[in-house]
């Protein structure tokens, strides 16, 4: 593989652009690898990439039933934060934001993180309570966060309306160092990099059963043929549960639609992440300078990627008043996608009950941000298989313990 | 948006008067029963593509509970029925035969 750079650029301008390499190829799968991968997402890509980087294991196979990065990794609001309130989380949320901050460097593939700086509204008095918690608890878990008062948020966001219509803006949790980055290039760069580690890249290949020789992984039967295997990692979000069903057992994961939208173009007006959960909406301005817009989850399972008009009607309501030049603005795209949601609304980074075979999944509306902490330690269970310290609170069993890592309380919102 | 008839006042309505409650027919498992048992009870669902029966509250109606069968693959609601049921009844089973013949029925 070539490096990108500006001695590169330089080059392809003399000769038209005529020797760009593909980024990744695009080979046919071999009979057998040591690793398979399901789900070439941007948590898939980022665990066949630390597994080669870290652990040295690099006869990995990827295999996507669409393109890659296809589903929730092109379908998000490209949010990355770390101000969690409980300890597991914080850990590995802030583990992704700091590889975050140099993976263009590593993957050296621009994935134009932005760290702009994200901020929490607290608009009652019981969000003020809630965030200075988490504003004590993520100083003691090493995560940089302040509590703000409202001439700070005014000051840094002057399009904000802070005396709003039903909800005055009282403060904010304000994380500097949060931001966003390109949701594709993530995806493109761990591709490239792992094809580069001379990892396989399988897309339009889909997996529709899983063969097991006394208790262990053997092999996955897909589109393209059976494929053999030592261990078995299934990385696919709102899928899981059908792949699950596969491998013989259930998973306490429900699967619904979580809409976002982007408006037209316009000027840069604002140049911070603003989530405001009590009203229920977040804005952040793309590079593109198209506002793109998040709100609440459907409450029903639903695998359609398109939610209710009910959703979309809240969240530009809550944005509207919240930011009153919005309401002339047009929306250009609206979308949905489908996130598995656990009942303590915290993922799953576990070894399951037939052998060899790991699973990561239950991100629901906080997979962007996770992406390269979550590969980092998916990558660390597949290869040594036990999980490390960012992965071991993530267990399965953790339902049947009664250890939950509640962060639906924590946040009182899907987030 | 989903339309919604309310087995037990009778109104139909769109889904904003109703409230969602999850999966239906959880077989309950309470003290002293097997551990696996009561963690299966209380959070591994089946999450279907396809088929799936769940319980719905009209919220903001006669605040009953009641079933629906309806398809998460493309959103259609194949019938209401009552909560007092262990199983999806014949009628309903039926209506999602005559859409759904692929359909394996109720497990």
């Amino acid at each position: 593989m070539r490096r990108y750079s500006v001695f590169a650029i330089a080059r392809e301008a003399m000769r038209q652009h005529n020797g760009w390499d593909r980024a990744w190829a695009s080979p046919e799968p071999k009979s057998h690898y040591d690793v398979i991968i399901v789900g070439a997402g941007g948590h898939g890509l980022a665990t066949a990439y630390y597994l080669g980087k870290n652990f040295g294991i690099k006869n990995v196979a990827i295999i996507e039933k669409g393109w890659l990065g296809g589903g929730n990794t092109g379908r998000n609001t490209t949010i990355i934060r770390s101000n969690y309130l409980q300890d597991p989380s914080a850990a590995i949320y802030e583990k992704a934001r700091s590889l975050y901050e140099t993976l263009s460097q590593d993957l050296n593939y621009n994935i134009m993180f932005s760290p702009r700086g994200v901020m929490m509204l607290a608009q009652t008095e019981s969000e003020i309570r809630g965030y200075r918690r988490t504003e004590y608890a993520n100083t003691l878990q090493g995560v940089e966060t302040r509590f703000i008062g409202p001439n700070e948020v005014k000051r840094l966001v002057p399009i904000m309306n802070i005396h709003g219509p039903r909800y005055p803006v009282l403060g904010a949790l304000w994380q500097p160092r949060a931001g966003t980055a390109r949701h594709d290039a993530v995806a493109w760069g761990y591709a490239r990099a792992c094809s580069d580690m001379g990892m396989d890249v399988i897309q339009n290949c889909e997996v529709t059963g899983i063969e097991s020789v006394g208790g262990q992984v053997s092999a996955v039967v897909t589109t393209k043929g059976t494929i053999g295997t030592k261990k078995l990692a299934m990385v696919v979000a709102g899928h899981s549960g059908h792949l699950a069903n596969m491998a013989g057992f259930r998973l306490p994961v429900e699967s619904v639609a979580l809409q976002a939208m982007v408006s037209e173009p316009i000027k840069p007006a604002i140049d911070v992440v603003v989530m405001a959960n009590t009203v229920h909406g977040y804005l952040s301005q793309s590079d593109k300078g198209e506002m793109v817009i998040g709100g609440g989850a459907d409450h029903f399972n639903n695998y359609t990627q398109r939610g209710s008009w009910m959703h979309i009607e809240e969240t530009t309501r809550a944005l509207v008043e919240t930011f009153p030049m919005l309401s002339r603005l047009k929306m250009l795209r609206q979308w949905g996608g489908i996130v598995d949601m656990t009942g303590d609304r915290s993922p799953i980074i576990s070894k399951t009950p037939l052998g060899n075979t790991f699973i990561n999944c239950g991100w629901g509306t906080g997979g962007f941000k996770s992406i390269p902490g979550s590969g980092w330690a998916m990558a660390e269970l597949v290869a040594k298989g036990e999980p490390g310290p960012l992965a071991q609170a993530f267990s399965l069993d953790r339902f049947r313990e009664g250890r939950f890592i509640d962060e639906s309380v924590a946040a009182g919102v899907a987030h | 948006m989903l339309l919604l008839t309310c087995p037990c006042c009778g109104v139909t309505a769109e889904e904003t008067e109703f409230h969602n409650a999850g999966e239906a027919h959880l077989k309950r498992y309470g003290p002293g029963s097997d551990d696996a048992d009561y963690e299966a009870y209380m959070f591994a669902r089946k999450n279907p593509r396809g088929v799936h029966f769940e319980r719905w509250r009209h919220a903001f109606g006669c605040g009953k509970f009641f079933h629906a069968a309806r398809c998460t693959m493309t959103l259609e609601v194949f019938g209401t029925y009552s909560a007092q049921t262990l199983a999806p009844p014949a009628e309903i089973a039926a209506k999602i035969k005559a859409r759904r013949p692929e359909w394996e029925g109720y497990k």
